[in-house]
């Protein structure tokens, strides 16, 4: 049984293959979709004026950039520093991995802490393979009827000998990790019970179909980006993808054993490491600003401080507010939520960071910290669903939100558009819903299939006994904590 | 011999250790506990999910002594783990029949 999973995402592979072209680099397709992501995708739209204008030529650099005997031009210099700024802001968004697998298992028990960074080290480490392969062809890839990429398969657009080729490979290096972020995101959602192979699995799909096909729509020049969507970072992209797969993998995995009694109490199951916890959300705070000011994918491009500024801001607004609201409803300020309440922020304001005054983004910030509380509360504690670390309210939940503020909050001064708080009408504010809804759909949709394939195959949830022994010692045969006594249930 | 329970709240230990070394207690054994007596424990919330923390840590000592000392040893305990407050602790006394030094084999009263 569990052998067909393997099979099962093998030939999903080579019918890709198959049946799209896997061709020759497709330089000059590529590079056209480069620019136009860069600027349209995941720039700010059109609307900051000198700096825009040196995006649009840059990012794709041509061949008069290679200085090769006259010394560095202008033009070239661009080119570096455009490369040079990407990639540190990948790197940035790398660390975020760390962040991630740091926030999940101080949120859960100690007696799952090591398979926990398994699950986070093989988001990463398949995740890298499955969108080298195929992912980033279909993402960014020759359009087919603004669905999906059918080129640049196993980065074949990556030449190193052109200008161009380097770009392709800082770019891929940048989307790469946003892949990754969408992928581990529902580790946390699904932690201390789901079995390990089916948790690969899962993670091929995501990083090798279903996250490649929404930025396609998104950010590879899909009929979203088409509709004139606007997803700077990937409030949508990344974070509702990632957070509407964990929605359908924890209602497919089911809760934790004793977090519900038949009588429809609710248990407390608190996480065994708040420091780690708190250092999670701090690294991936830090690391979102490559998030955000990187998808400029320009260091020429000087919008990257008024994003850094609205991302920040965004994020301590989440922060506070969701304190506050805890506070009121629950009597006190409990650490873990104003947590989730800063990663609400930063959710939130992924989408229209590039859009937006700062005010905004504390407007929009603010409403994330109270949004992430009552999703948490409505999600674990009313519809039963358990989320250990409430990563379907902060990103799907937020996400959804964030996409929605650009409709409200894009000013024209800073990003191109107005949202309908600024004068623009309803009609971006409909595009972005219609953003919202579809990738819903897609990924909601298609994971939800997956998981109950896993479920109905090689399951999907380790037995009660393990649960109670504890996943690392069940699917790892070790402990994280060795030589403590674990004072758990 | 006797062997001397207490149960006692946890920042009384250093106090309460150095009062048996100057009082001729030559070994003891300490182990960090959870429990409650009268002082019970109390409802918290955690991501709103109610969170029960019945249980308060405490330390229990435990020590073998003779016969003869034991009403002294008692009253140290007594004297120097009380606060006043409710979660002082508590002391039990019971018989053991044989106690022995594993290094010489020595037994008895010796032995402790």
């Amino acid at each position: 049984m569990r052998r067909y999973a393997k099979f099962i995402a093998i030939a999903l592979m080579c019918g890709l293959l198959t049946l799209f072209s896997s061709s020759a680099p497709k330089a000059e397709t590529a590079s056209d979709t480069v620019p136009a992501t860069a600027v349209e995708g995941q720039a700010a739209p059109a609307g900051v004026e000198a700096p825009a204008a040196a995006t649009a030529e840059t990012p794709a650099p041509a061949e008069e950039a290679a200085p090769a005997e006259e010394g560095p031009t202008a033009a070239s210099n661009a080119v570096a520093i455009n490369t040079v700024w990407t990639l540190l802001a990948a790197f940035l968004v790398f660390f975020m991995q760390a962040g991630f697998a740091m926030v999940e298992t101080g949120l859960t028990r100690a007696k799952n802490a090591a398979n926990i960074m398994m699950k986070n080290l093989m988001d990463f480490s398949v995740g890298s393979l499955a969108y080298w392969a195929v992912g980033f062809g279909i993402m960014f890839g020759a359009d087919k009827m603004g669905l999906f990429g059918t080129s640049g398969f196993f980065l074949s657009t990556g030449d190193p000998s052109t200008g161009d080729g380097l770009w392709q490979l800082a770019f891929w290096m940048f989307q790469v990790v946003f892949a990754a972020t969408a992928a581990t995101i529902v580790s946390g959602a699904m932690a201390e019970r789901t079995k390990f192979t089916s948790y690969l699995v899962y993670s091929v799909f995501i990083s090798l179909l279903v996250y490649p096909v929404a930025g396609h729509w998104i950010w590879g020049g899909g009929w979203l980006s088409q509709k004139g969507f606007i997803d700077f970072a990937g409030s949508t992209v990344v974070h509702s993808v990632g957070g509407w797969a964990a929605l359908a993998g924890a209602i497919m995995v089911g809760p934790r054993l004793g977090k519900y009694t038949k009588s429809g109490k609710v248990n407390a199951i608190p996480g065994h490491n708040i420091p780690l916890a708190a250092l999670g959300v701090f690294i991936l705070w830090f690391g979102w600003f490559g998030f955000n000011p990187g998808s400029t994918t320009a260091g020429t491009n000087l919008s990257i401080a008024t994003i850094a500024v609205t991302t920040n801001l965004a994020a301590a607004t989440g922060a506070i507010t969701a304190m506050f609201t805890v506070w009121v409803w629950f009597g006190k300020p409990e650490t873990t939520m104003a947590l989730n309440g800063a990663l609400a922020g930063l959710v939130a304001v992924t989408a229209p960071c590039a859009n937006i005054s700062p005010l905004s983004a504390i407007i929009i910030g603010a409403v994330a910290g109270v949004l992430v509380v009552a999703a948490v509360t409505l999600i674990d504690n009313k519809l039963k669903i358990d989320d250990p670390v409430g990563a379907i309210s902060v990103h799907g939940v937020c996400g959804a939100w964030g996409t929605l503020s650009v409709g409200l909050f894009a000013q024209e001064s800073y990003g191109g558009v107005n949202g309908l708080f600024f004068g623009g009408g309803a009609g971006q504010l409909v595009t972005q819903l219609t953003g919202v809804v579809s990738v819903f759909v897609w990924t909601f949709g298609t994971m939800m299939v997956m998981f109950y394939i896993l479920k109905k195959t090689v399951g999907l949830r380790v037995s009660d006994e393990e649960q109670m022994e504890g996943l690392d010692v069940g699917e790892h045969g070790l402990e994280a904590y060795n030589g403590f006594q674990m004072a758990g249930e | 011999m006797k062997k001397i329970e207490a149960i006692i709240k946890p920042f009384k230990l250093e106090e309460l250790k150095d009062v048996l070394n100057e009082a001729g207690i030559t070994g003891l054994t300490v182990s960090e506990v959870k429990g409650y007596g009268r002082q019970k424990g109390h409802v918290e919330l955690y991501r709103g999910a109610e969170y029960d923390v019945s249980f308060v840590p405490k330390v229990k000592i435990e020590m073998v002594v003779a016969d003869a000392v034991v009403d002294k040893i008692i009253g140290l305990i007594e004297e120097t783990a009380k606060t006043g407050k409710i979660g002082d602790g508590k002391i039990f006394i019971v018989p053991v029949e044989e106690a022995v030094r594993i290094r010489t084999g020595e037994r008895g009263e010796s032995a402790v």
